[in-house]
């Protein structure tokens, strides 16, 4: 079919951060297709040069908001590790318990919220607050949930408080935890269960597309990694989070404000996905039996099931989180204070899976303990050229459908990726040189 | 048609994110228990991050980040034209915020080493206020903002009436809390010279206070170095920890304890 197509999607909606969809087909030929990232630069790094490293947790929280924890948390391993900070276990408890909050938040609010309306053919939540209420209802109750984690155990969900290198500098109470566990083993799973119920309804709607690819994420052989592990490539094997530089190879496009990476092929993907892909084993049950119930098997290899996985890590979620308050709950909360004596001070490198996939944090520091170098590696950014890569591969197969529905699925890959664009653009490597 | 009627009258109200992370715009979404009601009271016409829809022109209008190309200086004047009232939301729309740290840099240093031979393909000016460049009608400071500060200049505004905007330091709202002072516990704190409005949410949580809401509007200045000398810290000091959300709003107090 030898037809001209262009689609320029200006600021696609419904995704953080600011993009364009750029499509160009001439005679039936594609000549264009790619996602341009149009999100102003931030300039993160330059902020943290000479910075304390009490600040930069501070500092790199607000590269994102709505991964304002998992931008502290990795901020803080890597000033932990380059430091020579020791924490203690009921500090790693706590901050998987963050972890599971803000991830399970993220996601709710991604597939129940911004992806949904695709699947019934609205513009936004808005309309369904009318035509599905009780779903709307329980998914802001899920996120309200997993807003009280976050405001309880670190003082404020959005741009954490209390989590400082070396610990806490207010620890939550007993009667808080066992709230939260309550709410969580109950009200939380019971809403999680029936929006998934609903989503399982509707997966007809999610497009039919396949393209395998490389799946990036950490893998811990003890648990589903989202705190700590190692790096994992289905491709490649597993590599120390140290090495990630030859992992994420970042180059610069000119369609672009974020930089592009890759590893074993010309892209590679992050994000529930590739996590379900590479540790599904070490899913907590209620998550398995949820991944069958919405036809989610590992290895998958269709980008617009990232919504999928993501819901069934937020049971998932839930679910360890029950287990890890019960761990605290047995042993009593002990009032520790940060360790923030430093043993030796150089280079650090962080990595955890935050909601988008793997995010990595380097940080150099001085004898003064003042930051002279950082580099920060995004999930969104590392997922730009997989986007572009299926978006090459989509377009031709979807080429005879009409622009509106090619659009629609467009927008809708994009979504899945849940990109979150200010995050890619606002951490750029900057070493400025004196 | 009464019914119709009604509700063409409901404030048309829109969301608009600049330079920023969005975590501004993320408390919004926060507000769960609160949320339905919302969408009682007024009509939601624009908010890119959540909705498709778009609209002509706007009753309210916030604004969220700063303003740092040149796209952005003209959607900031786009959006000025078709609003009634325009409310700067968060720090980065009220004072540059932390984005203005790198007008700290000479902006072609940030960009070469950032993009190398490539700087030129993406325009940057330093980070500055919406106030920069068009009237702003009313301001919701801290980084984030405050949820309870939005809400109730939200709430008066649709009710047509003024909201009211504390002038006074984050130290009245962390005595009230029964805090212990952050400089007697030997840590830096910016409360006595810093906006309140917070509830003093850091100080209550362990931490110091990082400025994120900006200066009182007459800061005790002499009186805020001597006490800082009092309990160890430089000026210098001060200056830096200030320049974190405050880089703009600061410049012309540069000068600090130099007289």
């Amino acid at each position: 079919m030898s037809r001209d197509l262009s689609i320029n999607v200006h600021h696609i909606t419904r995704v953080e951060g600011h993009g364009n969809i750029v499509v160009d087909v001439k005679n039936g030929v594609l000549k264009r297709a790619y996602l341009n990232i149009v999100e102003p630069p931030r300039f993160f790094e330059a902020m943290l040069k000479g910075r304390n490293f009490h600040e930069a947790a501070i500092i790199t929280s607000r590269i994102c908001g709505i991964c304002s924890l998992g931008h502290q948390m990795t901020s803080l391993k890597a000033t932990e590790a380059a430091l020579g900070l020791e924490v203690s276990e009921q500090t790693v408890i706590l901050r998987k318990i963050l972890v599971h909050g803000a991830t399970f938040q993220s996601n709710v609010l991604h597939a129940l919220f911004l992806a949904a309306p695709d699947f019934l053919n609205v513009g936004s939540v808005f309309p369904l607050v009318h035509t599905h209420k009780d779903v709307v209802q329980a998914a802001l109750r899920l996120k309200h949930l997993a807003n009280e984690i976050g405001a309880l155990i670190s003082g404020r969900a959005v741009h954490p408080i209390s989590i400082v290198p070396g610990g806490f500098t207010k620890l939550p109470s007993e009667k808080d935890l066992t709230y939260l566990r309550d709410k969580l083993a109950n009200e939380g799973m019971k809403d999680a269960m029936f929006a998934i119920d609903i989503l399982a309804t509707l997966a007809d709607q999610i497009p039919e597309f396949y393209r395998e690819t490389e799946y990036i994420s950490l893998y811990n052989d003890k648990e589903y990694a989202f705190y700590d592990g190692l790096i994992c490539s289905s491709d490649a094997g597993l590599f120390p989070v140290e090495e990630y530089e030859s992992v994420t190879n970042e180059f610069i496009v000119a369609h672009s404000t974020s930089k592009h990476t890759k590893f074993n092929r010309s892209s590679y993907m992050v994000g529930a996905l590739a996590r379900f892909n590479n540790s599904y084993e070490l899913l907590r049950p209620k998550a398995k039996e949820v991944a069958a119930k919405l036809g989610l098997q590992a290895p998958n290899y269709n980008p617009y099931m990232n919504t999928v996985a993501q819901m069934v890590e937020v049971v998932h979620c839930i679910e360890d989180s029950i287990e890890l308050l019960d761990v605290l709950l047995q042993r009593g909360i002990k009032n520790e204070k940060p360790n923030q004596e430093p043993t030796r001070y150089g280079r650090g490198i962080a990595a955890t899976e935050v909601p988008r996939g793997i995010l990595f944090h380097d940080y150099t520091y001085n004898r003064k303990g003042q930051i002279e170098h950082a580099n920060c590696i995004i999930p969104t950014g590392q997922n730009l050229a997989n986007i572009d890569d299926d978006m090459r591969k989509l377009v031709p197969e979807i080429i005879h459908e009409s622009k509106q529905e090619i659009t629609k699925k467009l927008e809708m890959l994009v979504r899945a990726y849940d990109p979150c664009i200010s995050c890619s653009v606002h951490m750029l490597d900057v070493q400025f040189e004196e | 048609m009464s019914a119709r009627k009604q509700k063409k009258q409901k404030p048309k109200v829109a969301f608009f994110d600049f330079t920023s992370c969005e975590g501004c715009q993320l408390n919004k979404l926060n507000f769960e228990n609160e949320l339905l009601d919302f969408l009682e009271l007024v009509d939601i016409v624009e908010f890119r991050e959540a909705m498709d829809d778009k609209a002509d022109e706007y009753d309210i209008a916030f604004i969220e980040g700063s303003i740092t190309t040149p796209t952005c200086v003209e959607r900031i004047y786009d959006i000025r034209r078709r609003s009634k009232i325009l409310v700067a939301l968060g720090q980065c729309a009220v004072s540059g915020g932390i984005n203005a740290m790198k007008n700290n840099f000479p902006l072609d240093q940030v960009q070469e080493t950032v993009y190398g031979k490539d700087k030129y393909l993406f325009p940057s000016m330093p980070a500055l206020p919406v106030r920069a460049f068009v009237k702003v009608d009313y301001e919701v400071r801290g980084c984030p903002m405050s949820p309870p500060e939005y809400l109730h200049v939200f709430k008066s505004l649709v009710l047509g009436r003024t909201p009211e905007i504390k002038d006074y330091a984050v130290c009245v709202e962390c005595k009230l809390k029964e805090n212990e002072c952050v400089l007697e516990k030997g840590m830096f704190c910016l409360g006595p010279i810093t906006r309140a409005g917070c509830d003093a949410i850091c100080p209550s949580n362990g931490q110091y206070c990082t400025g994120c809401r900006g200066p009182v509007s007459n800061i005790n200045k002499n009186g805020a170095i001597e006490m800082l000398k009092q309990h160890g810290f430089s000026v210098e000091e001060a200056i830096k920890r200030m320049n974190l959300f405050n880089t703009n709003e600061f410049e012309k107090e540069l000068n600090w304890g130099k007289q």
